[in-house]
């Protein structure tokens, strides 16, 4: 009894924090379920109605194209960028030569990088290579903008594979490259899920590129497009939430399947085990 | 014949000595650009050129259109004079104060409770971790309208207390208030994480010990966990002061920067005078600006950990 109580202020703040936490995300979604006439009469009650009207007049106004969008702009760019990294990672972390340090640090840094200091110049180069409001303009800075992190998570990992295998490998008459692809890749699974869980859900939320670099409704990206939605939605909140909702789907659904991995995911370098 | 051919073979062999070390090593310079040359390319071409490009154009006078006008340092000069311009660096301040000391110690309490011998642990720690995951564009869509003077949900909240109709975002004061509380709500799951991996690697005998020693729970977390833990708020603070000094999409999204000016950073003003004035120098001398200062953060970083490590060394 006397233990009971003593936790009753942990249960307390727990709860505060659920509240604090999770509330937002009721009331997304319950807003995303009423009607307009309702949400004026009711703006607070959580899930007093389930209404789908306003999923479909999202969908309607073109919320679909920007999940395409997203979706090819981000699986494209997070397949380059594992390889990229993965075969950048291999001499870095496992080959002796001269400038090893000084490249390694000079992808390091790009993590510490405000992407502002690039923005127009990329901005430029887009506009001179023609890329300009195609979501093939993201491609580029997207993938150079998830190299700093992949290098070092995949460096990190692949530091920790014994040289032994590798040896074997040389001796059975196996090059770098055969090295890499038969050896290296295949033990780098469980780095490269985390990289892929990282880069995914920042490249899938990622704003300011896609602001700067696309301006057509039809080659948005979803939090493009979003923000977009904000102006024709003014009147219609619960159309907006019915958006939101729509767009954080994915990435919750995945989260609450595979909790761990997306947590240790985002994590990304900073927890090491 | 096949003495001659013989003679000839060892011959070969007997100069390849001299030959080989050359040959592999340019062998081996030749592999590892094969492998460094994708990356190299895209980093130098959409990260490295472009952070010269700005330095170089942020001494020009320039629209972005055709060629601009040699200025120098003008552009500089300018931006020492911009009341706008510290305001930014105030606000920007702001968010890694805010990062630091409440961001921080609300991810470590976070971390704290999911370690808690309480039930329910796994609902806690799946909710507590929602708003990292969202885009920030969705995030601040969703707190706008629930700052929402009329219908918001937080206004309701404050009038319980006696505040009515506070209008959160059309005043400075109460606007960069309002972002920084979202802010915190955005991120300090990621610490929270990080304190929660930290803590778990601390070892369990060190408590038994203290237990035995008759520590109560506060002894323990203050002369246990808390010390402990330096490293993980050390990198932390890193994280947060380099990740304040980039923000940007919360106050574009929430406020534009306003009200006049009110949650202008760095960043949404760089934004506005490149994107929206045209004015591509100046704003070029601003996200200079926000490279250096970030440059010098991690440079002073870097220097203090040397520091630290060789002091370990010697010690």
């Amino acid at each position: 009894m006397n233990l009971a109580i003593k936790k009753v202020p942990l249960y307390v703040i727990a709860l505060i924090l659920l509240v604090f936490t999770g509330y937002p995300f009721l009331y997304m979604i319950s807003t995303s379920l009423k009607s307009r006439t309702e949400f004026f009469e009711k703006p607070y009650s959580l899930f007093s109605s389930f209404t789908l009207e306003n999923f479909k007049s999202v969908f309607e106004m073109g919320l679909s194209r920007y999940f395409l969008n997203s979706i090819l702009v981000s699986v494209i760019a997070v397949v380059a960028v594992m390889l990229i990294a993965a075969l950048a990672s291999y001499p870095l972390s496992r080959m002796k030569f001269k400038l090893n340090r000084v490249v390694f640090l000079l992808f390091i840094a790009g993590m510490m990088l405000p992407i502002h200091a690039t923005l127009i110049p990329v901005f430029k180069l887009s506009q001179s290579m023609g890329l300009y409001d195609t979501v093939w303009a993201l491609l580029g800075p997207y993938i150079a903008s998830s190299l700093p992190i992949s290098i070092f998570i995949l460096t990190q990992f692949m530091q920790e594979i014994p040289a032994s295998l590798e040896e074997a490998a040389k001796i059975d008459g196996c090059s770098h490259f055969g090295i890499f692809w038969r050896v290296i890749l295949p033990m780098l699974t469980p780095a490269l899920m985390t990289v892929l869980i990282y880069n995914f859900i920042h490249l899938w939320n990622e704003f300011i590129f896609a602001l700067v670099l696309i301006s057509s409704p039809e080659n948005m990206t979803l939090p493009l497009g979003l923000q977009d939605f904000k102006g024709e939605f003014s009147v219609n909140i619960p159309g907006l939430m019915a958006a939101l909702t729509l767009a954080s789907l994915p990435i919750l659904v995945v989260y609450l399947f595979s909790q761990e991995k997306v947590v240790k995911g985002l994590a990304g370098g900073a927890v090491k085990e | 014949m096949e003495t001659q051919l013989k003679g000839v073979r060892t011959a070969n062999t007997a100069v390849q000595p001299a030959v080989r070390p050359k040959r592999k090593s340019v062998n081996k310079f030749v592999t590892i650009s094969l492998f460094l040359a994708p990356a190299i390319i895209v980093y130098v071409f959409y990260v490295l050129y472009p952070i010269f490009s700005t330095l170089l154009y942020s001494f020009y006078k320039w629209d972005g259109v055709g060629a601009g006008t040699y200025v120098g340092l003008q552009n500089y000069v300018n931006l020492l004079k911009d009341n706008v311009f510290w305001t930014s660096l105030t606000n920007n301040t702001w968010v890694i104060l805010t990062s630091i000391f409440v961001q921080i110690p609300l991810g470590l309490i976070m971390a704290l409770m999911l370690l808690a011998p309480i039930r329910g642990i796994r609902l806690f720690s799946g909710v507590y971790f929602f708003p990292f995951l969202i885009s920030t564009v969705a995030v601040g869509l969703l707190w706008v309208l629930m700052l929402d003077p009329l219908n918001g949900i937080i206004n309701r909240l404050v009038s319980v207390f006696g505040f009515e109709n506070v209008e959160w975002l059309s005043q400075s004061h109460t606007a960069m208030f309002a972002v920084l509380l979202v802010i915190v709500w955005q991120f300090s799951p990621f610490y929270m994480i990080l304190f929660k991996a930290a803590i778990v690697g601390i070892p369990e005998e060190l408590y038994e010990a203290a237990e035995i020693d008759g520590a109560n729970a506060f002894t323990k977390f203050f002369r246990i966990t808390l010390p402990l833990l330096m490293p993980t708020i050390v990198s932390s603070s890193i994280l947060a002061i380099v990740g304040s000094l980039k923000a940007f999409d919360i106050f574009y999204v929430m406020t534009g920067g306003g009200p006049n000016h009110g949650t202008e950073l760095l960043g949404t003003y760089m934004f506005k005078q490149a994107f929206v004035n045209f004015n591509m120098g100046y704003a070029s001398a601003i996200a200079f600006v926000m490279f250096f200062l970030a440059m010098i953060v991690t440079i002073l970083i870097q220097a203090l950990d040397f520091y630290r490590k060789k002091k370990g060394a010697y010690a």
